[in-house]
């Protein structure tokens, strides 16, 4: 299994339209990653009310996890897409 | 006459007379009780799983045709509803064996609310958004049309529980001939709204629900008066009634005062760009109050200094030399914005809301006075800029200081919370002026919430203690020579009106619609006439005597405008 740890780069954390980006982003790898805050349950990273439940705020680091073909590949883009603030984009 | 023929009463927050015939709101379908639990559990979870697609379907079918504000709004519901997670948690209440398809897909629903409940702020108010998915299918299980409010093909008068912006956002004048709500108050988003249309409209009518569907019904929004299938002469006897309020307020033109020639300037209350250029068509001397917080809402980031400036620009422009008065944002706990969050409050409406919001995100009030600035500089109109939430002189000053940096000429701050009408004289002396949000104003007064219903009788405007604080706040007026005004909904009762220009406050902000009967009243009256009307209501046992032995005092002629 594949995983990475990263600090969310979006100011408001990790809800509303960031949230959305990351889960349609999460969606269109086609693999069953999740994402998990530390000492927390992971959660399905494509569902758009599990990430928004998971409260993630600025700088706070999660963990993402996926496996499969490419899963590494695919995590390195989430992780670089969570490192930017979406929400001033 | 049919056996219908009846009578209903409510509150009247909208004046007029309509006739028509009436459109129930369905109200949401619930999973019903005693469903037969599911036998085939990977059957239902294919069902939900295609109702959920159509929910998420019927959302961006919407979004497709919706403006910049609602399409994001609609798009996010889609993509609850298309939720593998939800989808998942409803698999789960299926295949305990207990429970029927709709009961399982509320149990799920449920539970994702809980949890968003318990995050408060921008996660609690995603709870309406979650229970619309809910709602719309369960009701598509159930083979029932989505709750919502039909589309009106013939001119009909409304009937609700209560109505939420959404549902509102589409209502014309053209089609809805009357709203008539069994829930809400005064204060409530459908009385505000009903009022800025022109609707004749009625909350807390117990009872309305139950009339069937189609039935003529007649409603007088000034009393509080429905007739349920009325008879000619009944019809005939509002419209007559209809005919001599116009010929009434047909009467008065121009700058209000009254009879002896004491101005109460008559403002308007706007929330947009859009609202300022109709109202600014109006007879009104300018805005007493510009909602600014419609710029922030519903948005995820702030707007620019660039934005802002263009929307003030407008407003300004769109009034000329007429004065206009913004009220900085006020937003935070009940009204939580997704970019300034500051966490969830066991109490919002005695929380970090209006300026103390404002002290926290300096960024966001500092952006907002030099956008009001530029835009002052760029029209040279009548900028009047205020506060919400003050309680304090210290935090009057705080706030003056601030605005006259940015170069402001008019400097004023709201006065909602009794400390800031009790302190007056200390908070007007360091302001130019004040203006009663009457509203929140009457809540803290009465420690009663504005949003609880059955709580109305404590926040009606007439309540004597209510009166004295706005007395106590005039009064800190006149010591210092400063302006008192009222923004709140009671400047725009005509009776009320009369009684808020004895007790010296020298504006009346409304909405664009009530201004013909406030300025009749006004011209009606002597000032001494008000002042013995406003000394008579604080004497009054209650709200309901204050309100009678004000009409007892008045001219007939009053009876017709309300």
């Amino acid at each position: 299994m594949a995983t990475r740890e990263v600090a969310i780069g979006s100011s408001v954390g990790l809800h509303a339209r960031p949230a959305s980006i990351f889960v349609q982003a999460a969606t269109a790898t086609g693999l069953p990653v999740t994402i998990a805050k530390a000492g927390g349950n992971p959660v399905d990273a494509r569902s758009i009310l599990g990430v928004m439940a998971l409260g993630a705020k600025n700088g706070e680091v999660v963990t993402l996890s996926a496996e499969g073909d490419g899963a590494d590949a695919a995590l390195d883009s989430l992780v670089a897409l969570l490192e930017r603030d979406l929400d001033a984009e | 006459m049919s056996g219908l023929h009846s009578t209903l009463s409510g509150i009247g927050v909208s004046a007029g007379v309509a006739v028509g015939p009436l459109v129930i709101v369905s109200p949401p379908a619930t999973a019903p009780s005693g469903e037969a639990p599911v036998t085939d559990p990977a059957a239902a979870s294919v069902l939900v799983r295609d109702t959920l697609q159509a929910v998420a379907d019927g959302y961006l079918a919407k979004a497709a045709n919706a403006d910049a504000h609602a399409k994001p709004i609609l798009e996010a519901g889609a993509m609850m509803a298309g939720d593998p997670g939800l989808a998942g948690a409803i698999d789960t209440q299926l295949q305990s064996g207990t429970k029927g398809i709709t009961n399982a897909v509320s149990a799920a629903v449920d539970e994702y609310c809980a949890m968003f409940e318990s995050l408060g702020g921008y996660m609690a108010e995603r709870v309406t958004d979650l229970r619309d998915v809910r709602d719309r299918t369960v009701a598509r299980l159930l083979g029932q049309p989505e709750p919502g409010v039909p589309t009106l093909t013939t001119p009909s008068v409304l009937a609700a529980v209560d109505l939420a912006p959404a549902e509102t956002a589409t209502l014309t004048v053209e089609t809805c001939l009357g709203i008539i709500t069994s829930a809400g108050g005064p204060t409530s988003h459908t009385a505000i709204l009903a009022a800025q249309l022109g609707i004749p409209a009625i909350v807390q009518a117990t009872g309305i629900l139950d009339v069937p569907f189609g039935t003529n019904v007649a409603l007088d929004g000034g009393v509080g008066e429905i007739i349920i299938d009325p008879s000619e002469a009944e019809q005939q006897a509002l419209a007559d009634r209809k005919a001599r309020r116009e010929k009434a307020l047909a009467a008065g033109s121009g700058r209000g005062m009254t009879k002896d020639g004491h101005p109460v300037a008559l403002l308007a209350n706007i929330g947009t760009a859009a609202d300022a250029r109709k109202a600014a068509a109006q007879d009104v001397e300018g805005v007493g109050l510009f909602r600014s917080e419609f710029l922030f809402l519903d948005r995820d980031t702030a707007p620019t200094v660039e934005e802002q400036t263009a929307t003030y620009t407008e407003v300004l422009e769109a009034f000329g030399d007429r004065k206009v008065v913004v009220r900085t944002l006020d937003a935070g706990a009940d009204k939580p914005l997704a970019f300034a969050d500051l966490g969830h409050e066991e109490n919002p409406a005695l929380g970090r809301r209006g300026i103390r919001l404002g002290a926290v995100r300096l960024d966001l009030l500092d952006d907002q006075l030099q956008a009001l600035a530029n835009a002052q500089q760029a029209t040279g109109g009548d900028l009047w800029v205020m506060a919400p939430m003050i309680a304090t002189r210290q935090e009057a000053r705080w706030f003056a200081e601030k605005v006259r940096a940015v170069g402001l000429p008019k400097v004023g701050v709201m006065i909602e919370v009794p400390a800031a009408a009790l302190r007056s004289f200390d908070v007007l002396s360091e302001v130019d002026f004040a203006s009663l949000g009457t509203n929140d104003l009457g809540q803290y007064t009465m420690a009663a919430d504005r949003m609880q219903g059955e709580l109305s009788a404590l926040l009606d405007i007439w309540q004597p203690a209510l009166l004295d604080v706005i007395y106590y706040a005039c009064d800190g007026g006149a010591k210092t020579g400063h302006p008192v005004g009222v923004c709140g909904e009671s400047g725009g009762d005509p009776v009320m009106a009369l009684v808020l220009a004895g007790l010296g406050v020298a504006s009346l902000s409304m909405a664009p619609s009530k201004v013909r009967a406030v300025r009749t009243a006004l011209a009606l009256h002597t000032l001494a006439q008000c002042q013995q009307m406003a000394a008579a209501a604080r004497a009054s046992a209650g709200p309901k005597e204050a309100r009678e032995v004000v009409l007892s005092m008045a001219d007939p002629i009053m009876l017709d405008l309300m």
